[in-house]
């Protein structure tokens, strides 16, 4: 090991049943040094640090450190600790009913004995020596959220401790906080330090980070010094640029048919008003990082949130869309970007799964017959090839794509005429990715109008005819025909003209 | 064959076998301790009219309120994931009501229509008041039924002017015991037909799919068009709709009203039901079979250590040991360790399934 290398994991792998969440990945730390872990949603940012934290065992890879001979073995949160490897998560996981001193001593103190005094005194040094503005006595809840992150922090560097890691810190602090947060950071880096910074805002990565690892499905794309890395050049990392095969089937621009929907100034209560439309045959996305509002977006046109403004027209009639309810009416369907959360009926059956959304356009006075239901879901199992037991299985029990795939059939029975997929092809296999494109394409050849999206662009680029790109909350940008290259959407995507 | 149905309807009904277990347990315990206790016989009533008699026929007959309100209660707790606290204050008020409109003139069979009507709107509106605060206004479901639970037999006070009025009918009499040549209690009756009904809306409406749907997952649910206001609302009415029946049953078996003491306590019984019955607390699936199944086993125990001649005080200290092992049996923790020495026990023993067969 190098002089200046606190930590390295060498062809660290960990599988998930059908999901390679990390595949042969390298990550190495030096002292005194901020590295950033970067990559879009599932790239594998996470598991990597789980993997690190002794949360999850690793199917394969070393780890090592600096002061131990040989590749050691974390088995345990507690493990990772003793080994010098603290972690502060996003959600402040402290008590907010016990002092400041409380909350950095608790659970240390050997045998259950507390000597009060020496807790304060230390706690207040610690306090003093990384400049955090609390006293020890202070009930933590009372701190400003910041401050409650500088103390977990604290609580974190004040065993010995050589690496530290920051998941996600920033995201529910303002400007002045998170200056408060890099100063800090600093302070401890000046120190020996070395910390691993997760996050997903790319300004912060630039302001204090020194190196940056990049991550994408569950791979390493590379290792960079953030000074020869411009944000451009970063974002065409996360998103990737291997678009082996650009298989054409996709319509051009000019082939979508007449107006199916089309929606001005239409806002709800989680995004701006925004202009918007699609043809009849047509497939278009929405693009953007991770935050940019382009769920928001698609939320809205769903009626998904409370809708707080815009006319909407569909095959040329001002309709309103005000509830989820109201879009189904008028043939349009949903799939959603957190199918667990807001997709699936983990507890009912598959068949009671795929037969919702047509169940309830319905209405509740004409149940679907307990036949005509079997026959639907045995129908569409087949046709999508969805791997369960029988149709009487809980939707929950299944596999992540097949659960996917489950919702598709919801939506796909109804019939739509339009259909919003956010991001349909999360955390599946390759295989039911390209079904899935293959399926928006075909949809698509018989008249229905299909909005997509999706983090990996080249997706989108396959798939898509007309891109529309969201950055902080605003469309920035509409990019048809010839615009559509990989370098010209991830140009928007990160603005500055660049 | 037969092996293999039923083995599929257990596998499929799983949730059944606690209660089932339980009554079981309770008939043998009692066939061991007095084989008369089950024996059934027709005797003729104060009027003459022959009457079947026994522990069974007073166990069915008995448990009819708590049966009828813990259908009610499987609703509630499905889709709001929560209990109804005061579903013995609002049968005390749904039967207020009942004895009120009746106390204006002739007990005539189309006046205790009426009365009967009178009290389920009521119950209804008061169902929608509990149903509107938990789904309107996302109030934890016991703590917006606590409202109803504190003043409800207040309420019912004041119906009837803080008196306990008599009814003296042939037709309350009828509606409380005995229909004249129908020798099953009509209690009992009432039942069956609430099951019916119950049975026919979850054919003829999707209510049974959208409050499990709301139950499970509430934000998909909404994702999905179901309105998942209206059906915890429309839980609350349903249970409205029972407290009504459930009162004006106790008030017809009686003859009078006291608001102080009708169904007192039965809630607890009603939530306990729904639990025994396998269903969860927390909403999602439900088995109305399980709910109505429990019922009848908290009655059956009730009566068994009455007849045990458990002093009535006594009763409830008895009645929370056997509710001990009950819940306990049907906790996760038991449940995974039963069906893993289950399978071990199958495969130990093989032949054992033959010789069955």
């Amino acid at each position: 090991m190098q002089d200046d290398v606190v930590l390295t994991m060498r062809g660290i792998c960990k599988y998930f049943p059908g999901v390679k969440a990390l595949e042969n990945v390298d990550f190495t730390l030096r002292k005194g040094t901020i590295h950033a872990l970067m990559g879009e949603n599932g790239a594998g940012k996470s598991t990597l640090i789980k993997v690190l934290t002794g949360v999850y065992p690793m199917d394969g890879g070393e780890i090592r450190i600096d002061g131990v001979e040989d590749a050691i073995v974390i088995r345990s949160p507690q493990d990772a600790q003793s080994y010098g490897i603290s972690t502060v998560y996003q959600e402040i996981t402290l008590c907010p009913n016990l002092t400041v001193a409380e909350n950095m001593f608790i659970g240390r103190s050997p045998k259950g004995r507390v000597d009060w005094k020496q807790m304060e005194k230390r706690s207040g040094e610690l306090l003093q020596k990384l400049g955090i503005p609390a006293r020890p006595r202070q009930q933590l809840g009372n701190c400003s959220l910041a401050v409650q992150q500088m103390v977990a922090i604290a609580r974190a560097v004040d065993t010995d401790c050589k690496v530290l890691i920051l998941d996600e810190p920033t995201s529910s602090l303002d400007d002045k906080e998170v200056e408060m947060l890099f100063t800090l950071m600093r302070q401890l880096k000046e120190s020996g330090v070395g910390i691993i910074f997760v996050t997903h805002f790319l300004e912060q990565v630039y302001a204090v980070s020194d190196q940056i690892t990049v991550l994408r499905n569950g791979q390493l794309v590379g290792e960079y010094e953030v000074r020869e890395l411009p944000q451009v050049k970063l974002v065409e990392k996360m998103i990737g640029k291997d678009l082996e095969d650009l298989s054409s089937i996709k319509k051009k621009e000019s082939d979508a048919g007449e107006e199916f929907y089309g929606a001005q100034g239409l806002s709800s209560s989680e995004s701006r008003p925004f202009d918007f439309h699609i043809g009849k045959g047509e497939v278009n996305g929405f693009t953007g990082l991770l935050g940019s509002g382009r769920s928001e977006s698609v939320r809205a046109i769903f009626g998904a949130d409370p809708v707080t403004g815009g006319t909407v027209k569909v095959n040329g009639k001002k309709v309103k869309i005000a509830k989820p309810l109201d879009a189904m009416k008028q043939g349009i369907g949903y799939l959603p970007e957190d199918r667990k959360r807001d997709g699936i009926i983990a507890d009912l059956s598959v068949r009671e799964n795929i037969i919702l959304a047509l169940q309830v356009i319905k209405g509740i006075r004409h149940p679907i017959s307990r036949a005509k239901a079997e026959e639907f879901a045995d129908e569409y199992i087949k046709a999508l090839a969805i791997k369960t037991a029988s149709s009487d299985t809980p939707v929950g029990s299944l596999s992540g794509g097949n659960q996917q795939k489950v919702i598709l059939a919801r939506w796909l029975l109804t019939h739509p005429q339009y259909l919003i997929l956010d991001e349909p092809t999360r955390g599946i296999d390759v295989g039911t990715k390209t079904e899935i494109q293959k399926l928006v394409l075909q949809l698509a050849e018989e008249g229905k109008s299909i909005t997509f999206i999706s983090s990996e662009i080249e997706e989108m680029l396959r798939t898509c005819s007309r891109l529309i790109v969201m950055r902080d909350r605003n469309i920035v940008g509409e990019l048809k025909g010839e615009e559509l290259t990989q370098e010209r959407v991830m140009r928007t995507i990160a603005g500055g003209g660049e | 064959m037969k092996k293999a149905k039923a083995s599929k309807f257990f596998a499929k009904n799983s949730q059944l076998l606690i209660p089932l277990i339980a009554i079981l347990l309770l008939v043998i315990f009692n066939l061991l301790r007095d084989p008369s206790f089950f024996s059934i016989g027709i005797s003729a009533n104060n009027r003459g009219d022959p009457v079947l008699q026994g522990n069974l026929v007073s166990i069915l007959n008995g448990a009819s309120e708590l049966v009828i309100l813990s259908m009610g209660m499987t609703l509630v707790t499905a889709a709001a994931g929560g209990q109804d606290i005061s579903v013995g204050a609002l049968a005390a008020i749904a039967g207020s009501v009942f004895v009120k409109v009746l106390k204006g003139g002739e007990v005539t069979g189309p006046m205790v229509l009426v009365a009967f009507l009178a009290c389920c709107a009521v119950a209804m509106v008061f169902g929608a008041f509990n149903g509107s605060l938990v789904s309107f206004f996302r109030i934890q479901p016991m703590i917006a039924t606590l409202i109803l639970f504190t003043c409800g037999r207040s309420i019912a006070y004041w119906i009837n002017g803080g008196a306990t009025p008599t009814l003296e009918s042939p037709i309350i009499n009828a509606i409380g015991s005995f229909i004249p040549g129908i020798p099953i209690p009509t209690p009992i009756l009432i039942v069956i037909v609430m099951g019916i009904l119950f049975g026919l809306a979850f054919r003829f409406t999707t209510l049974s799919l959208y409050v499990q749907t709301v139950g499970i997952n509430q934000g998909a649910a909404r994702l999905n068009g179901v309105n998942t206001v209206g059906i915890k609302l429309l839980s609350f009415v349903i249970l409205g709709v029972c407290c009504a029946v459930a009162g004006m049953i106790g008030v017809s078996r009686l003859g009078l009203i006291n608001h102080e003491t009708l169904l007192i306590n039965i809630e607890m019984d009603a939530i306990l039901a729904v639990a025994i019955g396998g269903n969860n607390l927390g909403g999602g699936k439900f088995k109305l079979l399980g709910s109505v199944l429990g019922a009848y086993a908290i009655q059956m125990l009730t009566i068994t250590l009455y007849a045990m001649k458990v002093p009535s005080t006594d009763v409830k200290a008895y009645k929370a040991v056997v509710i001990i092992i009950l819940v306990a049996m049907g906790s996760p923790v038991v449940k995974n360790n039963m069906s893993r020495f289950w399978k071990k026990f199958k495969r130990n023993h093989p032949a054992g399934e033959k010789e069955v067969a």
